[in-house]
């Protein structure tokens, strides 16, 4: 049966050397190689989830009167989003399941690429030959948070409709376009017109999902070309011998089976643990807000630049050119992924290093990558953290306005001392390891001297 | 009985039989044999039954109808299914097929020799052409043209410019305030150290111009700003409930319980929680707003409602380049 559909294959396409070659292909084996898989895996649940979720959502606020089965809710004024998302979670079966395993898979993609790109911030993976791989990397992540926000954002509950809301000031503070933009694309001010949700529900279902399975396309065709990256633990991993298990038979059932893995951990936590119960929140009204509202977690270090930043607004002849949301809302966000962009290039100027690289730095290795990347971290880390301030003060009781004086301070304090904390323990990482060098050479030495007067001592 | 002996036999000799092949007999092996492992073969089975059941399990759970806890059931048996799939390919990839860690060479750097024949492939091609910088410009002109003409119908997402709509309001002189109900509100029945929410009568409440914030104050406690004074009526204050920094309703009023710590009320967006001093005019004391809440002026009716006097003092909303601060809108 095999001979038969390659012999089909071969003989249409002629890719027989090119399968041979494939089967082949090496995976170099570490457990921090498999993060930017289980992103792809978790895309691939977001897409087959959300194709399901299409099938039963509305794209429309038009208002209507609510007369299902969901007794708290029933006979208010909500838009047909809304009401679409209501009756998918409380009357079709099996919709809640796939739409908190969609909500869930976009959680766990988010951290899966987070973590995927610490992993190759902290090992330099990023360098030539993979520097293209890495901004595209980078790009999708940025479209991923906002791929996400969007998502959330359709369902027209109340949660959703205040960040939309945030997220349309925040685009109306960018200087001198913000307004027109806004306008442009909600059709008048926030709320906007009816012709704004199908925009949204497009760029969320095609436009930015296209986007990010092109990029991912690319990003992947691009690793296989210049072969995985490898840590030196052996002397046969060197730069130019990769070492790893075969795609065919080593490496196939593993990464089915973490894909699997992945999409069955998925499904458990859509089924056993609840995520944004729409319900509890209700419709959406301009004029209705609520305390203890909180972004998913991969926006919350936006929220927190929000809060943090004092209410400054620059303006200039009585005209607010630059509106207070602009702070953290665009140039915090606009920073740290520009940061992300330029890094490469910074660390080429830092160490004039341009060379090929497939063996990966230990973070001890680069002592001032790693702590200006611990640096960045603790940053975004603290301002996440300031986030959720107001939560502290409910369940703690400590006063919000300290708090936030506290982390004012916290995030221009934070990132130094982390960083330079990470700097001594790598190098004290790196001491340790010449001492423990020397000796082994040393004891190595001190054998070998001892040995050898035994060696010619011998009477032949 | 007989029936059901042949399948039992048949089903044994699935489960037990065995045998092992080879492709090509008698060529040297691509890949290296691995020992047989009975046991994880069995573990791998016994997975790949276990996850079937789960799936069925599945399929029976959708079917019947309304369950308590269904959506949990389902995602029970979809995840346990799955998981067990994944679990027996776990087993197979580590225990069933042979482990091989093979080395191979990384492709070359770069190819100089290609490289130059690209170059030189792309120059020969059109250097016959006489005007080829002339010709240059005139496709980067053509191209420039054109990517502005596909363009061009996304302004139909409009109005790009029609951004005067940003600071209208529905707010007339002697305009009734009314609750959410459409009900109009009674100077008499506002409480002290508590919000209420009022909209323009007739007028749409999803509009942003639209919802206010109503507290009524101690008249004593009020310290309006000059150009404020008399905007409150009988010591109710009303402001624009939008807030100015990113626009969440202020819904949250701070009223001292314990003068000695919170000295003054306060109205708080939950978002970010930016905080106005209804009794100074909206003025903000906290947080990132930066600009006071818009306050609209009140006066009470014969019959005792509230109605606008005016306008907002200020552009209603979040902040944009256009916003003068302090400046009424129409």
């Amino acid at each position: 049966m095999i001979r038969g559909a390659v012999r089909f294959l071969d003989q249409r396409t002629g890719t027989a050397p090119f399968l041979r070659k494939t089967l082949r292909y090496l995976f170099p084996d570490h457990w921090s190689f498999l993060l930017g898989e289980v992103a792809l895996y978790a895309f691939i649940v977001l897409v087959a989830t959300g194709i399901y979720l299409t099938f039963f959502f509305v794209d429309s606020t038009h208002q209507v009167v609510y007369h299902g089965p969901y007794l708290p809710l029933r006979g208010q004024r909500m838009s047909e989003a809304y009401r679409s998302v209501l009756d998918l979670s409380v009357s079709v079966k099996a919709g809640l399941l796939i739409r908190q395993t969609h909500h869930w898979a976009a959680n766990v993609f988010l951290a899966a690429i987070i973590l995927h790109l610490f992993r190759i911030f902290f090992t330099g993976a990023y360098r030539k030959p993979r520097d293209l791989t890495y901004y595209i990397g980078v790009t999708m992540l940025a479209l991923a948070l906002l791929e996400g926000f969007m998502g959330y954002s359709l369902v027209d509950d109340l949660m959703s409709g205040m960040g939309l809301f945030i997220a349309y000031a925040v685009g109306l503070s960018i200087p001198f376009v913000g307004a027109n933009v806004m306008a442009g694309l909600f059709g008048g001010p926030f709320p906007g017109t009816e012709s704004f949700w199908p925009r949204l529900y497009m760029a969320h279902v095609l436009l930015f999902p296209v986007l990010i399975g092109t990029l991912l396309t690319v990003h992947l065709i691009l690793v296989a070309l210049r072969h995985h990256t490898q840590f030196r633990r052996r002397q046969a991993e060197t730069e130019r011998t990769v070492v790893g298990v075969p795609l065919w038979p080593g490496q196939t059932p593993r990464s089915l089976g973490l894909m699997i893995g992945v999409a069955g951990v998925l499904f458990l936590l859509g089924g056993l643990v609840q995520i944004n119960p729409i319900w509890l929140w209700g419709p959406f009204h301009t004029y209705v807000s609520t305390n203890g509202a909180q972004p998913d977690w991969y926006l919350g270090w936006l929220i927190g630049a929000l809060r943090l930043v004092p209410g400054w607004d620059l303006e200039i002849g009585g005209y607010t050119v630059v509106p207070n949301p602009f702070w953290g809302g665009v140039a915090f966000p606009l920073l740290v992924i520009g940061f992300l962009y330029l890094w490469p290039w910074i660390e080429r100027r830092l160490t004039g290093d341009h060379g090929f690289h497939n063996i990966l730095d230990r973070p001890r290795d680069a002592a001032r990558r790693t702590a200006i990347g611990v640096a960045v971290v603790t940053l975004v880390l603290i301002v996440l953290v300031a986030g959720s301030s107001d939560r502290a003060t409910v369940l703690f009781g400590i006063s919000y306005d300290s708090q936030v004086w506290l982390y004012r301070v916290l995030v221009f304090v934070g990132p130094v001392v982390a960083g330079l904390v990470a700097y001594r323990v790598c190098v004290e990482l790196q001491r340790g390891e010449a001492v423990e060098h020397e000796r082994h050479r040393a004891e190595g030495e001190a054998r070998r001297a001892a040995l050898r007067p035994q060696r010619t001592g011998r009477p032949s | 009985m007989a029936r059901a002996k042949d399948w039992l036999v048949a089903a044994l000799v699935l489960l037990l039989g065995r045998r092992t092949r080879t492709v090509r007999a008698g060529a040297p092996r691509l890949v290296p044999k691995r020992e047989t492992d009975d046991r994880a073969e069995r573990v791998a089975l016994l997975l790949l039954g276990l996850s079937s059941v789960c799936a069925v399990a599945f399929i029976v759970v959708y079917a019947l109808d309304r369950l308590p806890a269904q959506t949990q059931l389902l995602g029970l048996a979809l995840g346990l299914s799955l998981l067990a799939l994944a679990a027996a390919l776990i087993v197979t990839g580590k225990r069933l097929v042979p482990e091989e860690e093979l080395a191979d060479d990384y492709p070359p750097e770069e190819h100089p020799a290609e490289q130059d024949d690209v170059e030189q492939l792309v120059d020969e091609g059109v250097d016959g052409i006489s005007r080829r910088r002339l010709l240059k410009l005139g496709l980067v002109g053509a191209g420039g043209a054109l990517g502005l003409a596909v363009i061009t119908p996304a302004l139909s997402f409009g109005p790009f410019f029609r951004v005067r709509e940003l600071v209208v309001t529905p707010w007339r002189s002697g305009r009734r305030l009314v609750d959410e109900a459409g009900r109009p509100l009674r100077a008499a029945e506002l409480e002290e150290k508590t919000l209420y929410t009022a909209f323009p009568e007739g007028a749409d409440d999803e509009q942003q111009g639209s919802p206010l914030v109503l507290v009524r104050l101690p008249r004593q406690e009020l310290d309006l700003p000059p150009e404020l004074a008399g905007y409150d009526a009988e010591g109710i204050v009303a402001y624009s409930k939008i807030c100015t920094h990113a626009g969440c309703a202020v819904s949250l009023y701070r009223t001292p319980l314990f003068p000695p710590t919170e000295p003054h009320p306060a109205l708080v967006c939950p978002c970010h929680y930016s905080t106005f001093d209804p009794a100074r005019g909206g003025r903000v004391v906290f947080g990132p707003a930066g600009r006071p809440l818009p306050m609209l002026p009140l006066e009470i009716d014969g019959k005792g409602y509230l109605r606008a006097k005016g306008n907002f003092d200020g552009p209603v909303g979040p902040s944009w380049w256009g916003v003068r601060n302090r400046k009424a809108g129409s």
